[in-house]
C-alpha cells in the first residue's frame, strides 16, 4: 500500500513537472499553443497535439503533490493527540495561511460513533482545537480559524467497525470554495 | 431449557405489530408474573358510526407493552358483555382472569362522543373503577391511552404513562454523503408521529420542558451549533443566544425557570445555567477537562454531568450553586450521560463493558451498577415518566433503532422506524 502510494506520488510529481514545461506554450493572448492542444496543417503534413493530460494548473491546495492537498488529520480512539506524521502537513497549511491573512478556514472536528453524542461533540472540538493551536504557532491569525465540533453526527464511513471508526475520527481543514 | 421455552412462549404471546405507526413496536420479552386481564371490545352505540379506532385494542396494546399484564386473546373471549348486568364473573374466573374491562362508545354532548368503561375484580365480583370520558373522533386514541392510565394506576398503584409522548431524532440518507435530519414527536405507542423540524445539517439532543409543551434541541443549521426552543402547538421557535464553540446538551430545570447547557466559549466544554426569566448565563463548572451532558435532579437542587477530569469520562454530581463536584461512577472506564430516574434514587447511563457500550442503572442508595442491555452501541437512555421503563437507541444490523427495557431488566421491546434511522429518544413528562 505504502509502496503504491509512493509510486503514485512520484508519477503525479513528474506529471506536474512535465506540465510546467508545457505551460510555456501559452501565448500572449492567453490561448494555449499547439504544444498543448490543436492541429496544424502545412504542406500536406498534419500534426496533432495530444494535450498534456494531467497538467496541474489549479491552486496548490488541490495539487496532489503538495502537502497542502492533505486536509484531513486522523486520530486514535478517544484521543485528541496529533500524530507526528501530520507535522509536515500542518506546517504547510500553517505557512500557506500565514502568507494569506485574508483566507480563513473552518476546522471541523469529528468523532467515531462510540460513546455518547454530546461528549463526542466536546471530544471532536478538542481535536479541532489541537489543530488550531498548531496552526496558530505557525503564525496563522486567530481570526483565520473557526472551530466546529460535529461529534459523531457527520460520519464519512457508515460501518460499525474499526475501519469506519478510524476514518471518522478526524479533523477536516475546510477552505472556502472558489 | 424450561426458561428458554417460557421465553419463546412469552415472546410469541407478546409479539404485536402496530402497522399504522411510524414506529413499529415489537415486544421481545415479557414477564411470567404479568396479571391476566380480559378486555372486551367496546360496543358502538346507535348514531356513533365507525370511529376508526379500536379503543379496546389500544388499551390491550398499552397494557401488554408495560409487561405487567397478560391480555386475554380476543378469540378466547367466551362472551362480550356490554353492561355490568351482563357480566357473569364465574365465566371469567374459569378463564383464569383476574380483571375484566368492558366499555361502550355512545353519543355525547354537542356531537362529541362519550367513552364509558368499567373495570372489575373478577374474584371479588365488584367494580374497581368506572369513568365516562368525552371524546372527539380525532382524539379517541388519546382517550384510550387515558383509560389505560386509569386501569394501570388502579391495578399497580403506580401512575400510568401511556398518555405521554416520545421525541426522537431521525436521519435519512439523501444524495451522496448528505442526510436529512428531523426531530419527531409521537405518542408513547409510536402512533401519530409528527415532524417538528427538518434540516440538512445535524439536529441533536432534544429535551422536553417540564410541562411537555416545548422541546429544546441543538441545530447545526448555518454550520454553527445553536440551541433552539420550540413550542409544539404553534411550531414557533426561539434561538438561544449562541456563542463561539459548543452550544449543546440543553436540559430544563424541573420548575422550568432554568436551562442547563454546555458552552465552550471560555475554553473547554463547561456546564452553564441559563436563567429564562433574567435571560442571563451563569457558569457552573470550571475545568480544563470536558464537562457536558447536564441533567437536573428531580428536586432541582443538583445536576449530573459527564467529565473526563479524571482522565476518562465519568459521571459527577454538583450542587446547583456550584462548588465541588462529587464523582458518582467508579465501575468501568467509561460512564457517560447520566439521567436521573423520576424518583431520584438511581441514574441511567451509558456504560462501557469490554469495549461495548451498554445501558446501565446506578443505584444511588447502595452504589450498585446493573447493566440492563446487551448491545454493542447502546446509547441515550431515557426513563418513562413513572420510571418503569427505559427507552434507548441501539443498533439493529447497520441501522439505528430504539429499544425499551423495564428498569428491572425483565421486559424488552424494539421500536423500528419504517424508514431511516431513529435515535436519541426522550420521553416526555406526564401529560
Amino acid at each position: 500500500m505504502k509502496m503504491y502510494q509512493k509510486l503514485l506520488m512520484s508519477v503525479l510529481f513528474s506529471t506536474a513537472l512535465v506540465g510546467c514545461s508545457t505551460l510555456s506554450g501559452e501565448d500572449s493572448s492567453g490561448n494555449m499553443g499547439t504544444g498543448v492542444q490543436g492541429t496544424d496543417t502545412t504542406e500536406g503534413v498534419s500534426t496533432t497535439g495530444i494535450g498534456s493530460g494531467d497538467v496541474f494548473t489549479g491552486s496548490p491546495l488541490d495539487d496532489p503533490a503538495s502537502p497542502l492537498s492533505k486536509k484531513v488529520i486522523y486520530f486514535a480512539f478517544d484521543s485528541s493527540e496529533i500524530a507526528p506524521e501530520y507535522e509536515a502537513v500542518l506546517a504547510a497549511h500553517g505557512a500557506y495561511l500565514a502568507s494569506k491573512p485574508n483566507t480563513s478556514i473552518i476546522l471541523e472536528g469529528h468523532a467515531d460513533e462510540r460513546g455518547t453524542r454530546e461528549y463526542n461533540i466536546a471530544l471532536s472540538e478538542r481535536r479541532a482545537n489541537g489543530v488550531k493551536n498548531i496552526l496558530l504557532l505557525q503564525g496563522v491569525g486567530e481570526n483565520q480559524l473557526e472551530v466546529v465540533g460535529y461529534g459523531e453526527e457527520k460520519p464519512v464511513a457508515l460501518g460499525h467497525d474499526d475501519q469506519s471508526w478510524q476514518l471518522n475520527r478526524r479533523v477536516e481543514l475546510v477552505y472556502p470554495a472558489n | 431449557m424450561k426458561t428458554l421455552i417460557k421465553f419463546i412462549f412469552l415472546s410469541s404471546l407478546f409479539t404485536c405489530f402496530s402497522t399504522w405507526a411510524a414506529l413499529k413496536i415489537e415486544i421481545t420479552q415479557g414477564v411470567s408474573s404479568a396479571q391476566p386481564i380480559a378486555i372486551v371490545p367496546f360496543v358502538m352505540g346507535a348514531g356513533v358510526g365507525s370511529p376508526g379506532v379500536d379503543v379496546a385494542q389500544v388499551i390491550s396494546d398499552d397494557l401488554t407493552r408495560s409487561g405487567r399484564f397478560k391480555v386475554l386473546a380476543r378469540q378466547d373471549l367466551l362472551n362480550r358483555p356490554v353492561l355490568a348486568s351482563q357480566v357473569n364473573f364465574r365465566n371469567w374466573r374459569a378463564l383464569g382472569q383476574d380483571h375484566l374491562v368492558i366499555g361502550r362508545i355512545i353519543p355525547g354532548l354537542k356531537g362529541a362522543l362519550s367513552v364509558q368503561f368499567q373495570l372489575f375484580d373478577v374474584y371479588k365480583g365488584e367494580q374497581l373503577s368506572g369513568f365516562s370520558l368525552p371524546a372527539k373522533g380525532t382524539n379517541l386514541r388519546g382517550v384510550a391511552h387515558r383509560i389505560s392510565d386509569l386501569i394501570y394506576e388502579k391495578l399497580t398503584g403506580q401512575r400510568g404513562d401511556f398518555s405521554s409522548r416520545l421525541a426522537y431524532v431521525t436521519s435519512t440518507p439523501k444524495s451522496a454523503g448528505q442526510h436529512q435530519y428531523q426531530i419527531q414527536v409521537a405518542d408513547a405507542d409510536g402512533y401519530g408521529a409528527k415532524t417538528i423540524v427538518t434540516s440538512s445539517e445535524p439536529l441533536m439532543s432534544p429535551a422536553w420542558s417540564p410541562h411537555g409543551d416545548k422541546l429544546s434541541y441543538v441545530s447545526f443549521e448555518g454550520t454553527r451549533s445553536a440551541i433552539y426552543t420550540q413550542t409544539l402547538t404553534t411550531g414557533a421557535r426561539e434561538k438561544l443566544k449562541s456563542f463561539k464553540g459548543i452550544n449543546g446538551a440543553p436540559a430544563w430545570s424541573p420548575d422550568g425557570t432554568q436551562l442547563a447547557l454546555t458552552l465552550s466559549k471560555d475554553g473547554s466544554a463547561d456546564i452553564y445555567i441559563y436563567n429564562v426569566i433574567t435571560r442571563s448565563f451563569r457558569r457552573l463548572t470550571k475545568s480544563y477537562a470536558i464537562d457536558t451532558e447536564p441533567d437536573w435532579s428531580p428536586d432541582g437542587r443538583s445536576l449530573l454531568f459527564t467529565s473526563d477530569r479524571g482522565g476518562k469520562p465519568q459521571i459527577y454530581q454538583i450542587s446547583v450553586n456550584g462548588g465541588r463536584a462529587a464523582r458518582l461512577t467508579f465501575e468501568g472506564a467509561y460512564n457517560a450521560r447520566g439521567r436521573y430516574a423520576p424518583d431520584g434514587n438511581s441514574i441511567s447511563m451509558v456504560h462501557r463493558v469490554k469495549g461495548r457500550y451498554r445501558i446501565a442503572v446506578l443505584n444511588l442508595k447502595n452504589g450498585f451498577t446493573q447493566v440492563l442491555t446487551d448491545g454493542h452501541l447502546d446509547e441515550s437512555p431515557t426513563f418513562s415518566p413513572n420510571g418503569s421503563m427505559i427507552l434507548y437507541s441501539t443498533k439493529d444490523g447497520l441501522k439505528s433503532i430504539l429499544a425499551a427495557v423495564s428498569s428491572d431488566g425483565k421486559v424488552r421491546q424494539k421500536l423500528r422506524l419504517l424508514s431511516g434511522e431513529v435515535r436519541e429518544p426522550v420521553w416526555s413528562p406526564f401529560k
